[in-house]
């Protein structure tokens, strides 16, 4: 098996014949899944039918913060239909260590909790027991009859006083790691980081003008419609397979192992069609909780979570409290910057701040900056990532700073990220050194857009620009591929495909191999019938799982010129290959088509296949993207209008552009979204208010206008064709753009999300220091 | 069960027919809501008419009843208790005597509340959301599902538009989607974008797929039109 790592894979360009025109690169091909999907027949987790399948439901409990005295489930399991039912101390008991799962390290303790809350109840909704029954409706009764006791305690609700001394504590085992110190007290702040670079105050001593601002941000949800799922078998011989809905098999597999205590191998994990995910379908949370049941009843047991469920009990993202001090100068150069983000962890330590403070100045080259992160429990859900998570809370706060450093220097917007854009050779707050990177480059194309010049004419318009950075992660992937005596291909991957990565994974074996994309098969498959597989996660699946298809076509190229060899009774070594010809070296009457090959591996030496796996940890190619938005802006009602929205972006090599198009589309759209409307509403008891569509809306066909997209390609010299992860980026400058937008529009400065009606009008009818009118 | 271990009552909080509360209040008051705020404009979706099936009997249940349901022009014995959904009894119910189950899996239930189109059927020529209506309210109607909108085993002209023109990503809203479109078509073979939008914007994509959606509707348009002379 081919493995590498990718400086190698960078190294050996050259040696494969990979063209410069591409035949299938860059090509819109149809989505191999597509029939599937538009007929009904794809199989998503919901779907899962097995001979004595059981139903299970999760009890959950109704207190944002309770002591657990007891639970009596004596009357539940008496339920006729009832076959199982467990709470926390099925789990068994472990010794709590450090699991470090790919995602982070976390304490095994913490997972377990999440899972089936044992000693208390942390945020409403938290699973607190299950039952497994021969239907749904008699699962549902047998909840209702499980007692829990409760000792009811105060909920910690917002971050700042989370954070003060004397909150109520979510555990009162946790001490703060302090820039690697453990604080003496128990605290909500489980982690404070910083970044540091150059000299603050002497960067703010060379300042004009210090700008200081402080930014409110609600935690918000992925909103994927396909709500969790999951069906476990637990068999006879200890073997556990799960199928479910989830960003990545193995890390189901690794989670499931160590909450339930099995060997990795004794887990198979089947991941079913996924309806969306965007960072929140990693974490588990019914997988080992059907798996108990299954244990328990001998049966296989599917649970299969209602909306209100998915809101209240899955992860969203971090809210945050994010303050930000710039210093500039008359000439729009920021000399120091400096930030203190906050951001909401939930329940359990993890949010991902770490992310934003490396995003929130990544756009720009500054000499002097101070970053500060906190991770703070509150009573809500453990978050989870949303698409570039941490990224776009960052943003909304320093873009939208910017917009005013823009305004008060007399500079034009994307002129002042031009003046102090970060290139190659950029060293960020957190040490990274950016490769070649094409930030100026989306600078440049936005300008160019016609939307940048665009006469906006009428009252209460406005429009904004704002920028945002999301990395690409690399990671671990593998692949094999085998050649069919019908000259196709059968690729098996291990990366979900939630986007249409199988196509665009499969497009780059095409390429290397002279085949059409239809003559590549692709599939994702189990974790037992594949080598490794991180997570489709961190814009990541396009580029490593891409680069390990690359490897597995140069594996079978490099077999396929052998048997062609073999034919013509010649060295291997005559043999090249290019485009899917395989031709003699010196006698031009010797060549053979890969499909003629194909035909005749039988009487060459038997099947071909292909394999890679790789670890491509350091070479990954961040994104950045440049928004422009029109807006208007209703003075009655506060209510934003988006008019008109374009959105450029660096995607390195867009091997097919209408994925990626589609992904800048979806990204504006969910960013839009959490822009204008979206927030998680939680009365002074910590219960959700608004766990529905109806409550939580998210933006349907009639609040979207077209969105224009412009793909710049600066090549990631990471990637033999330049690929860069596309799926995140999107999702970070929408909230800034729109605020400096609405600015422009109503004259009103906004810093917490969402922008809603009633926040935007409060902010009109205050607008020159007067307090609301009662109109 | 002690109260602490109660659910909140609000109507959100979950499906109706998750309930074992479940009265028949509750539940047109989750219609009624959904009603006010999701329904495809213009479309008449829902309509009341679903509760007042004429001939239905004085009363029925709670007992499972059996009823005799149409659906992609295929009729189905299916036993069902009064408060399972359209989209439940397709999705999960058996047909019997043959114990094979309808499994009309293409439906998705999503949000189970009337508020995201996911699981939109047509039932006598109107677009429902199978979520909101139950089972036994449609016997004697025509049912279909996005599986039954597929011409025999050849994809009919608006799901070749969608692979075609990429309105799909993850494709969980899509079957609801595909449905919706074709009751457009069914009823207005050529819409102008702006009645696109509106008979459209019952059903939610996250993925925000929502222009390509526009373009494969237009081009399904074209080409019945160019076929249909
Ligand atoms: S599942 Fe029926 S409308 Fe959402
Ligand atoms: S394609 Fe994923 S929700 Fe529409």
């Amino acid at each position: 098996m081919a493995t590498v790592k990718t400086k190698k894979t960078t190294k050996s360009k050259k040696a494969s014949q990979i063209p410069v025109r591409y035949r299938v690169i860059g090509t819109r091909p149809i989505r191999h899944d597509g029939v599937d999907k538009v007929t009904g027949r794809a199989q998503y987790g919901a779907d899962v039918q097995l001979a004595g399948l059981l139903h299970g439901g999760i009890l959950r409990s109704p207190h944002a913060h309770a002591r657990i005295r007891s639970i009596d489930t004596g009357k539940a399991a008496a339920l006729p239909g009832v076959k199982a039912v467990i709470t926390s101390a099925d789990i068994g008991p472990v010794t709590d260590r450090v699991v470090d799962l790919g995602e982070g390290a976390t304490r095994l303790q913490h997972l377990r909790d999440n899972i089936l809350a044992s000693g208390k109840a942390l945020y409403q909704g938290h699973a607190v027991a299950a039952v497994a029954a021969t239907s749904p409706h008699i699962a549902q009764e047998a909840l209702r009859l499980i007692e829990v006791d409760y000792e009811v305690l105060p909920p910690v609700l917002d971050l700042r006083e989370a954070m003060e001394a004397g909150a109520p504590l979510l555990h009162e085992d946790l001490h703060t790691d302090d820039l690697g110190t453990k604080s003496m007290q128990p605290s909500n702040i489980a982690k404070h980081l910083r970044f540091e670079k150059g000299d603050l105050e002497k960067g703010f001593k060379k300042a004009d003008q210090i700008f200081e601002r402080e930014f409110l941000t609600s935690m918000v949800h992925q909103g994927y419609i396909e709500p969790h799922n999951a069906t476990a078998f637990w068999n006879a011989d200890g073997r556990l397979a799960i199928w479910c809905s989830t960003q990545g098999g193995f890390t189901v597999r690794q989670q499931a192992a160590a909450i339930l205590d099995l060997p990795v191998s004794s887990i198979k994990v089947i991941p079913m069609e996924i309806g969306g995910g965007f960072g929140g379908k990693i974490h588990v949370y019914l997988e080992p909780v059907a798996a108990l049941l299954s244990k328990k009843s001998g049966k296989p047991v599917k649970l299969v979570m209602d909306r209100a469920e998915v809101f209240e009990a899955t992860g969203p993202t971090s809210g945050s409290h994010i303050q930000v001090k710039i210093g500039a100068r008359k000439d729009g150069r920021i000399v120091a910057a400096q930030a203190q983000l906050a951001y909401e962890a939930g329940a359990f330590p993890g949010s991902l701040v770490v992310c934003g403070m490396m995003c929130i100045f990544a756009p720009y080259d500054l000499e002097h900056q101070r970053i500060d992160g906190y991770d703070v429990l509150v009573t809500k859900p453990k978050t989870a990532p949303y698409r570039a998570p941490g990224a776009t809370n960052a943003a909304f706060a320093s873009e939208t700073v910017l917009d005013e450093i823009a305004e008060w220097a007399g500079i034009d917007p994307l002129e002042i990220r031009r003046l102090n854009g970060a290139k190659e050779g950029t060293r960020r707050a957190d040490g990274l050194v950016y490769p070649r990177i094409g930030f100026l480059e989306t600078l440049g194309a936005a300008r160019k857009h016609p939307h940048a010049s665009a006469p906006l004419e009428g009252p209460n318009r406005g429009r904004g620009v704002a920028s945002g950075f999301w990395f690409n992660v690399g990671l671990k992937s593998s692949v094999t591929a085998a050649v069919n005596s019908d000259g196709t291909v059968s690729l098996t991957e291990g990366t979900p495909d939630i986007g249409g990565t199988r196509t665009s994974v499969a497009m780059q074996l095409a390429e290397v191999l002279g085949l059409a994309a239809a003559d590549v098969k692709p599939q994702v498959v189990d974790t037992d019938s594949v080598g490794y597989n991180d997570v489709t996660g961190g814009s990541r699946v396009t580029f490593a799982t891409g680069l390990a298809a690359i490897e597995a076509a140069r594996d079978i190229e490099r077999q396929m010129a052998e048997r062609a060899a073999r034919l013509w009774g010649v060295p291997a070594s005559k043999v090249k290959a290019a485009g899917g010809v395989y031709r003699h070296a010196t006698d031009s009457k010797k060549k053979i088509t890969f499909k003629e090959l194909a035909a005749r591996l039988d009487e060459t030496g038997g099947p071909v296949v292909g394999k890679a796996s790789l670890d491509t940890s350091a070479s990954a190619g961040g994104g950045f993207g440049t928004h422009i938005v029109d807006v208007e802006v209703d003075p009655e009602t506060g209510k934003v209008q988006i008019l008109r929205y374009t959105a450029v972006q660096d995607v390195g090599k867009a091997i097919h552009p209408s994925y990626v198009e589609g992904q800048l589309q979806g990204g504006v759209a969910q960013g839009a979204g959490w822009a204008l409307n979206e927030e998680y509403f939680y009365d002074d008891q910590g219960r959700l208010a608004n766990a529905s569509f109806l409550d939580y809306r998210m933006p349907t066909a009639l609040d979207l206008p077209m969105i224009d997209t412009v793909l710049v390609e600066v090549p990631n010299p990471g990637h033999p064709f330049g690929v860069r992860g596309v799926g995140e980026v999107p999702i970070v400058p929408p909230p800034a753009a729109l605020a400096n937008a609405i600015y422009r529009a109503a004259g009103v400065r906004l810093r917490q999300l969402p922008m809603n009606p009633g926040r935007v009008l409060e902010a009109i009818l205050t607008r020159d220091g007067k307090p609301p009118s009662k109109a | 069960m002690s109260e602490e271990s109660k659910k909140p009552p609000a109507p959100s909080s979950a499906s109706p027919e998750a309930s074992g509360r479940f009265s028949r209040r509750w539940f047109l008051q989750g219609v009624a809501l959904s009603a006010g705020t999701a329904v495809l404009p213009g479309e008449g979706l829902l309509g009341g008419s679903a509760f007042a099936a004429p001939q239905a009997p004085a009363r029925i249940g709670p007992e499972p009843v059996q009823i005799a349901l149409s659906v992609n022009g295929k009729d189905y014995q299916v036993k069902v208790e009064p408060r399972v959904t359209l989209l439940n009894a397709l999705r999960n119910y058996l047909n019997l005597g043959t114990n094979t189950p309808i499994d009309l899996t293409g439906t998705k239930r999503v949000c189970d509340r009337g508020s995201c189109g996911s699981c939109t059927v047509i039932l006598d020529g109107k677009t429902v959301y199978s979520c909101s209506v139950l089972a036994v309210e449609c016997q004697g109607k025509k049912i279909t599902t996005v599986e039954g909108v597929a011409e025999g085993n050849q994809p009919h002209p608006i799901q070749q538009a969608f692979v075609e023109c990429d309105g799909l990503m993850c494709g969980f809203c899509t079957p609801g989607f595909i449905v919706s479109s074709k009751a457009l078509l069914d009823r207005n073979p050529h819409p102008t974008p702006t009645e696109i939008r509106r008979a459209l914007n019952g059903n939610i994509c996250r993925c925000g797929t929502y222009n390509r959606v526009f373009q494969a509707v237009e081009l399904a348009s074209i080409r019945m039109k160019v076929k249909g002379g």
